[in-house]
């Protein structure tokens, strides 16, 4: 699937909630389902300090492509980074680079991804990217 | 959604006069539970604000036309109300600021310049960034020392702690009134009367208590007192230092500018008098007078009358949340004002406070500005419901409904 394929699919997914409860109850449950991250992975230079919540990420460049594992210690900010790294996991650094990442938008969670929720989710996004960019230029 | 069983308090009306608290967010009824950050405001200070804007807006203490000299009349005015209400002596001991930060800020660069290599300034664990932050800048430029009363697991200040470290080197206590995290009320009284006795002056951030009970700055005698206009009711970007003349005029002025000064030559340049020397430049002309309109509302009303009914809100709030499995209070001081701070096991605060936003509730969640508390407790962050005096037993209700919901999907 293309990164765009993939934004598509979870918004198909997303339309069949008409509330948001069903929405946060989703992004809860996989939240609670995905251990992204190893414990001994979780160190303070992986760490991304929201004011609400924290996040931890972990970058790896394997045979061209982006490799992302994240975890936040809130369920829901986890959640919205399983949706994150299902898109942009295993992708090529110029795709990550460039993309956009409308789904956010289109599934209704945008407020998440906005620099004033200081909840890590906005700084990871900017991370990823510029990991990305990193990898092309080396 | 509205209770009128408190003896005499006719709520209906009180909230009728703030058109906030009638918002719809997502589709509910706003239960606006986020006081301690910053209150709605009730009409006459919206109007306060436009009035000014439409019909008096000139700048200020310099114009010989009529609306400068009206404006200038409409914000003076202002400061004297204030005053009153705060029951200082003279109104240049009213220093308008931009708020608490500004305040303390202005007091810890200006206060601070009178401190020597050595000299002690005493916080305390409770105290929000604003009253930590600019004291370290203040003893980092000065070489002074910053001592810090510790607190109990309740959330109170350890008075014999206090008491020992007051010294002779001791030149100022700077204390929170109300904790905005833990809602306790510290007994100011008692730390100011300690402080003098050594001969140090006092700091009282009124932040959170000007808004939940008379002040009055004689009787306390604290030599300082802080507060914001936003948290009172009032506009956002204005607020308060209230000083004793006799220290004000010995600190020498923060910022330099216009208004402040009484003669400008390129060899030397003298200051004005109070309360200007500590001025400079155009104020939030509008933000004063709306503040004074806040205060005009606040005397048509009965704060004890109100302290009684946020006091019921607390301890009912508190009582409620208990109920449900996991939650724990951060914060149990016998003395505490309408702040209910809790966390739940199992439940991160950010989640809760997404959720009930969906809700419609606004709480407020995280460290709150105070993370050296966070620290003490062990703890990520709180949610924190804090009451003001329009509030309503049946928004409680919602809340402790609401959060059971939200721990059903959590948890």
């Amino acid at each position: 699937m293309t990164l765009e394929e993939k934004q598509q699919s979870i918004i198909d997914e997303f339309a069949i909630f008409d509330d948001w409860m069903d929405k946060y109850e989703y992004i809860i449950d996989l939240g609670k389902e995905l251990p992204l991250i190893e414990e001994d992975k979780k160190t303070s230079d992986r760490l991304i300090e929201g004011c609400q919540s924290r996040v931890w990420l972990d970058t790896e460049v394997k045979d061209g492509k982006m490799h992302f594992t994240a975890d936040s210690d809130a369920i829901i900010t986890k959640g919205i980074i399983g949706l994150l790294i299902r898109v942009m996991d295993q992708e090529s650094p110029e795709t990550i680079a460039t993309a956009d990442m409308h789904f956010i938008q289109e599934i209704g969670l945008q407020e998440h991804l906005s620099p004033t929720r200081a909840n890590g989710l906005a700084s990871m996004v900017k991370k990823m990217k510029m990991s990305a960019l990193k990898a092309i230029s080396e | 959604m509205i209770n009128t069983t408190s003896k005499g308090l006719d709520l209906e009306s009180i909230r009728s006069q703030f058109p906030a608290l009638s918002l719809e967010v997502h589709g509910k009824s706003l239960v606006y539970l986020d006081n301690g950050a910053t209150s709605q405001k009730p009409k006459v200070v919206i109007d306060a604000v436009s009035h000014f804007y439409e019909k008096e807006n000139a700048n200020i203490h310099r114009g010989v036309h009529h609306l400068s000299q009206e404006a200038t009349a409409r914000y003076e005015e202002a400061r004297t109300r204030i005053q009153k209400y705060i029951g200082a002596a003279h109104s240049e001991e009213v220093l308008f600021t931009s708020g608490t930060t500004g305040s303390i800020n202005l007091l810890a660069f200006s206060f601070g310049e009178l401190l020597k290599p050595g000299d002690e300034i005493i916080i305390s664990a409770m105290e929000h960034h604003s009253n930590i932050v600019p004291w370290q800048m203040t003893c980092e430029r000065k070489g002074c020392s910053l001592k810090v009363i510790p607190i109990n697991q309740a959330g109170e200040l350890e008075m014999e702690s206090y008491a020992a470290l007051l010294s002779d080197k001791t030149r100022l206590v700077a204390v929170t009134h109300i904790s905005n995290t833990l809602g306790t009320i510290n007994p100011v009284q008692k730390i100011i009367e300690m402080a003098h006795e050594k001969g140090a002056v006092v700091l009282i951030d009124g932040a959170q208590s000007i808004q939940h009970m008379p002040i009055n700055v004689r009787e306390l005698d604290c030599d300082f007192f802080a507060f914001s206009g936003h948290k009172v009711f009032g506009p956002t970007g204005v607020g308060v230092l209230y000083g004793k003349k006799e220290l004000l005029d010995e600190m020498p002025p923060w910022q330099g500018g216009g208004d402040m000064i009484a003669k400008v030559t390129f060899a030397k340049t003298t200051y004005n008098e109070l309360p200007h020397k500590f001025e400079a430049g155009t104020p939030n002309i509008a933000g004063g007078i709306g503040l004074g309109a806040a205060f005009e509302f606040l005397e048509g009303l009965d704060m004890n009358e109100l302290m009684r009914h946020e006091q019921q809100l607390a301890q009912y709030a508190e009582e409620q949340l208990l109920r449900l499995p996991g939650v724990r209070l951060i914060g149990e001081a016998k003395e505490k004002t309408s702040v209910v701070s809790f966390v739940v096991d199992g439940a991160h605060p950010f989640d809760i406070g997404t959720l009930l936003d969906k809700m419609g509730i606004a709480v407020r969640t995280g460290h709150h500005c105070t993370q050296p508390l966070m620290d003490f407790y062990n703890i990520p962050g709180t949610v924190r419901a804090s009451f003001a005096f329009y509030n309503t037993m049946e928004e409680v209700d919602v809340l402790v409904a609401g959060l059971e919901r939200a721990l059903r999907m959590l948890i």
